[in-house]
C-alpha cells in the first residue's frame, strides 16, 4: 500500500511537473492525500487530469462569483485554490454555481478545507452526486464509488449550510430529561454547602 | 527579573545553528528517560556461526508492543559502502508495530534488506540498515573468541561496531503514516520510533559479536564486557538528505529551537542558584574537557572549531575559578552574558546545553512541547492583507531582504532531487545541469522577490486577491505567515549562497537527535555517534541521566 505521505510528496512533485507553481503543488499534495484518506479516488482522477492537462485548454478562474459559467471547462485545481483563497468573501453568498468543471472530484478537498476554515458545513452537488463536507473531518456522500473517474461536471452547486441542529427541540428535551436521572436531589443543607462557595456573595 | 528570549535573527543564523550540541532536550536522551519502564524480550535469535540470519527484539509498555526485526546478511567487502549508491548492507532493520507473525517475518525478509527498493506496510514504523566497522568488528570478535576483551583504545577511536546510513520513518516506502501513531502517548515526542530502532540495533550488535565469538571458539570465548558495551554507540553517516528537512518543517523547527531558548531564558531568570546545581554544572563542564579532547576528526573545518571550543572552555574554567561566584544573584544570567562577550558560538552553545543539566523541572515540560501538528498551520490566512504581509517581512526577514540576489555568489547553488536516489542534493547553478528543476528551498531569494513584488501593492489588498496573480510565490507567502506565529521557524541565511556550509544544517538537526562527535567528511556529509555511553537494555530501570558525559571519557 502506498502511504499518504508518499502520495502527498509524489502529487506535489507531479503537480509542479505538470506546470503549476510549487505553492499550488503543496496545496494539491495535501488535498489529494486528504481525498485518499476519506476514501475518495483523488489520485486516479488527478492522474487522468494530468494526462490531458498539457494538450487540452482549461479555463483558469480568477474571481469566483455567485454564478460561474464557461464554455471551456474550468480547471479544478485553480478553481479549488481560488475558492480556498477567497473563502472569506464567498462564505457570505448563500449559493455558488459552477457550470462545466473538469474532474470535479479534485475540487472537493479544497471545499472540505474551506469548510473547516469558515466553520460551516458545505453541501456540494456535482450533477446528481451529493457530498456533505463536515469541517474537513469527514465527507458524507450519496455517491458511491461505482464510477472512479468523473471527467466533467455540467452543474455544480455549493451551499454553505447554516450551523443548526439535526434534531428538534422535543428530541433534545426528551434526551435531556433522561440525562437528569444521573443527578442527585440535594437536601436543603447540601444546597448551602455542597458547591463549596461562600454563603454570601456581597463582599 | 525577566530575561528576553534570544533574538531569532541571531539564533537562526546557520553558523550559530551549526554550533549546537546535544542537550537534555535531545531526542535520544529524552527517549531513554521515557523508556525506563518498558519490558524487553529477545523473541528470536536465529543466526548462523558467522552471525548471519534473523533476530527479533520486542518492547512492551501499556499493552503496546514494538518489535525490532533484524536481518544480518553476508556481503562482499567491495559491496560495503556508506555512500547512497549502496544497494547491499551487512544488516537491515525494521521496527514492526506489534509482534510479527511468521508470515510477517517472511514478507519482511523479502523486502527489508532491499531498503529503498523494497516495500513495507502500515504495520511497519521505521526502517534502517547498517554496515560493520570492519576493523573494530573483527577485532572484537577475534578478541572475545580468544577469551580476551578487545583493546579499549582501539574501540574508542571509532566508538561503535556498526554504522547506520539512513533511518526512515513517516510513511516512506509504505511505512506507517505519522497520523496512525501520533496520538500514542508512549511515543509522543519527535523521532521516538527512530530512536527506538537505533537503540535496539545497538543491543543487537552486542548480541551478534558475542554469538559469533562463541560459535568460533565455544570453550574459550567470553562475552563483551558490559562497561565496554556501554561505551559503544551506533555510528551514523549522514549526507544532504536530511538538510532540507529543517526548511520543510518550519513549525517543528520552531518548537525545537523555542524549547531550547525558553530553557535558557528560564535558567537565566533563576535568582538563587543552589550549591548542588552549580556543582553539577561545574563538574560536567570539567568532564566535558575530556569529551572534547577525545573528539577525533580529519576535517580541518571541525578541527578548528574543536580547537576554539577547547580554548574557550579553558578560558571559562579559569573565569569560574578566579572571578566568579555562583552565590551572587542571577548567576547563570551573569555567566551567560560573560560567555556572549568573551567566547565564540561553538562554546557558547556548548555552555547553553550544559546549563540545562541541573534543571529537569524546567526541561521536562518543554520536552512535551517539541512536537507539532503541522497541518494546523498549513492554510494561508487569505483574509489578511498586504500591510500584514509587509509588516511580517520587514520584521522577521529584515536581514534577508537586504541580500543582493543580482550578485552571482548569492545565487551560486541550487537544491534538486536526484533522479538516481530521489533524495535532495546541492549543485552549482553556473556549472551544473538542472537548475530549472530547482526545489523550492531558496527561501531567502523568494522572500526577497515577494517583498519587491508587494512594494507597489495597496495595503488593503487581501492576500486572497493578491494570490490570484502571484501564485508563483505562494510557497513563501505561506512561510511568511507561519513565521508570524513561530519566531524560530526560519533560518536567517541564504541557503543558495556560495558561503553556505550545508553541514551546519545537518549538525543542527543531529544535535537535537543527541548525536556527538560530529566528524565532517566534507562540507556535505559527516559521521556521528549515537547512544555512546547509554545504559544497556538491562540497565534501563535505573541509570544516571548524565550518562552522555560519563561515556566519552573511558
Amino acid at each position: 500500500m502506498i502511504s499518504l505521505s508518499e502520495i502527498e510528496t509524489t502529487v506535489k512533485r507531479a503537480t509542479k511537473a505538470a506546470g503549476f507553481s510549487w505553492g499550488i503543488a503543496e496545496d494539491v499534495g495535501k488535498s489529494i492525500s486528504l481525498l485518499e484518506m476519506f476514501g475518495l479516488p483523488g489520485l486516479k482522477n488527478l492522474n487522468q487530469y494530468y494526462k490531458i492537462y498539457k494538450d487540452k485548454k482549461f479555463q483558469n478562474i480568477s474571481l469566483i462569483s455567485k454564478s460561474n459559467i464557461s464554455k471551456i471547462s474550468y480547471c479544478p485545481i485553480i478553481s479549488g485554490i481560488n475558492f480556498l483563497d477567497q473563502i472569506f468573501v464567498l462564505k457570505e453568498l448563500p449559493e455558488i454555481d459552477f457550470e462545466n468543471l473538469a474532474f470535479p472530484i479534485l475540487f472537493i478537498p479544497f471545499l472540505s478545507r474551506s469548510s473547516e476554515i469558515v466553520g460551516k458545513k458545505i453541501l456540494l452537488i456535482i450533477d446528481q452526486r451529493k457530498f456533505l463536507l463536515n469541517f474537513n473531518q469527514s465527507i458524507f456522500s450519496n455517491h458511491l464509488l461505482e464510477e472512479d473517474i468523473v471527467e466533467k461536471a455540467n452543474k455544480i452547486k455549493i451551499i454553505f449550510v447554516e450551523n443548526k441542529n439535526t434534531f428538534n427541540e422535543n428530541d433534545w428535551k426528551e434526551l435531556y430529561n433522561l440525562s437528569k436521572e444521573t443527578f442527585v436531589d440535594e437536601s436543603e443543607e447540601l444546597k448551602k454547602i455542597a458547591a463549596g462557595a461562600g454563603l454570601t456573595d456581597n463582599d | 527579573m525577566e530575561v528576553q528570549l534570544r533574538d531569532p535573527k541571531v539564533v537562526m543564523k546557520l553558523s550559530k545553528l551549526g554550533s549546537f550540541h546535544q542537550s537534555k532536550l535531545s531526542f535520544l536522551r529524552s527517549f531513554l528517560k521515557e523508556f525506563k519502564d518498558w519490558k524487553y524480550k529477545r523473541d528470536l535469535f536465529e543466526l548462523d556461526e558467522n552471525g548471519y540470519g534473523r533476530a527479533v527484539y520486542s518492547l512492551t509498555k501499556n499493552n503496546r508492543t514494538y518489535s525490532l526485526v533484524c536481518f544480518a546478511n553476508q556481503i562482499n567487502d567491495e559491496e560495503r559502502s556508506d555512500r547512497v549508491i549502496a544497494t547491499k548492507w551487512d544488516t537491515a532493520f525494521v521496527l514492526h508495530d506489534g509482534i510479527p507473525t511468521k508470515k510477517d517475518l517472511d514478507r519482511l525478509y523479502a523486502d527489508v534488506p532491499k531498503q529503498e527498493t523494497g516495500r513495507l506496510s502500515y504495520k511497519e514504523l521505521t526502517l534502517s540498515r547498517a554496515n560493520k566497522s570492519m576493523r573494530i568488528f573483527n577485532h572484537v570478535v577475534e578478541s572475545l573468541s580468544q577469551g580476551a576483551q578487545p583493546d579499549k583504545d582501539k574501540l574508542m577511536e571509532v566508538g561503535y561496531l556498526y554504522r547506520t546510513t539512513a533511518v526512515y520513518g513517516s510513511g516512506k516506502f509504505g511505512l506507517a503514516d505519522r497520523f496512525r501513531i501520533k496520538n500514542r502517548d508512549e511515543i509522543c515526542g519527535p523521532f521516538r520510533l527512530e530512536m527506538m530502532l537505533v537503540y535496539l540495533v545497538r543491543e543487537f550488535t552486542f548480541d551478534q559479536v558475542n554469538h559469533i565469538a562463541k560459535q568460533k571458539n565455544p570453550r574459550k570465548a567470553v562475552e563483551l564486557d558490559k562497561d565496554i558495551c556501554r561505551n559503544l554507540g551506533i555510528g551514523n553517516s549522514t549526507g544532504l538528505g536530511m538538510a532540507p528537512f529543517i526548511i520543510n518543517h518550519p513549525t517543528l523547527l520552531n518548537n525545537w529551537i523555542l524549547s531550547r531558548e525558553i530553557s535558557l531564558k528560564k535558567i537565566r531568570e533563576i535568582k538563587n542558584v543552589k550549591d548542588n546545581e552549580a556543582e553539577l554544572f561545574k563538574k560536567l563542564l570539567k568532564k566535558s574537557l575530556k569529551n572534547v579532547t577525545s573528539w577525533n576528526t580529519d576535517s580541518e573545518f571541525q578541527k578548528k572549531k574543536i580547537f576554539g571550543l577547547l580554548k574557550d572552555m579553558e578560558k571559562l574554567i579559569n573565569f569560574l575559578n578566579e572571578d566568579f561566584d555562583f552565590k551572587g544573584k542571577y548567576s547563570f544570567n551573569k555567566l551567560y552574558l560573560w560567555c556572549e562577550k568573551n567566547l565564540k558560538d561553538e562554546c557558547i552553545e556548548y555552555i547553553v546545553s550544559l546549563m540545562m543539566e541541573p534543571y529537569d523541572k524546567i526541561i521536562n515540560p518543554l520536552i512535551r512541547k517539541m512536537s507539532v501538528d503541522e497541518a494546523k498551520y498549513f492554510n494561508i490566512p487569505t483574509q489578511k492583507n498586504i500591510e500584514n504581509l509587509r509588516n511580517i517581512l520587514e520584521k522577521n526577514y529584515s536581514e534577508i531582504i537586504k541580500i543582493d540576489f543580482s550578485k552571482k555568489e548569492n545565487n551560486q547553488n541550487f537544491w534538486f532531487i536526484s533522479k538516481n536516489k530521489e533524495e535532495p542534493r546541492l549543485a552549482d547553478r553556473y556549472t551544473d545541469y538542472g537548475s530549472e528543476l530547482e526545489q523550492p528551498l531558496a527561501v531567502a531569494r523568494d522572500i526577497k522577490i515577494l517583498y519587491e513584488r508587494i512594494t507597489n501593492k495597496k495595503n488593503s489588498l487581501s492576500i486572497g486577491r493578491f494570490l490570484i496573480e502571484n501564485n508563483d510565490l505562494r510557497h513563501v507567502v505561506r512561510r511568511a505567515f507561519i513565521s508570524e506565529k513561530f519566531p524560530y521557524a526560519e533560518i536567517q541565511d541564504n541557503i543558495i549562497g556560495s558561503k553556505l556550509m550545508p553541514i551546519d544544517m545537518l549538525r543542527l538537526k543531529l544535535s537535537f537527535f543527541g548525536a556527538v562527535k560530529f566528524d565532517p567528511r566534507s562540507d556535505k556529509w559527516l559521521r556521528i555517534c549515537m547512544f555512546q555511553g547509554a545504559p544497556l537494555l538491562n540497565d534501563l530501570e535505573s541509570f544516571d541521566d548524565g550518562w552522555i558525559y560519563n561515556s566519552l571519557n573511558s
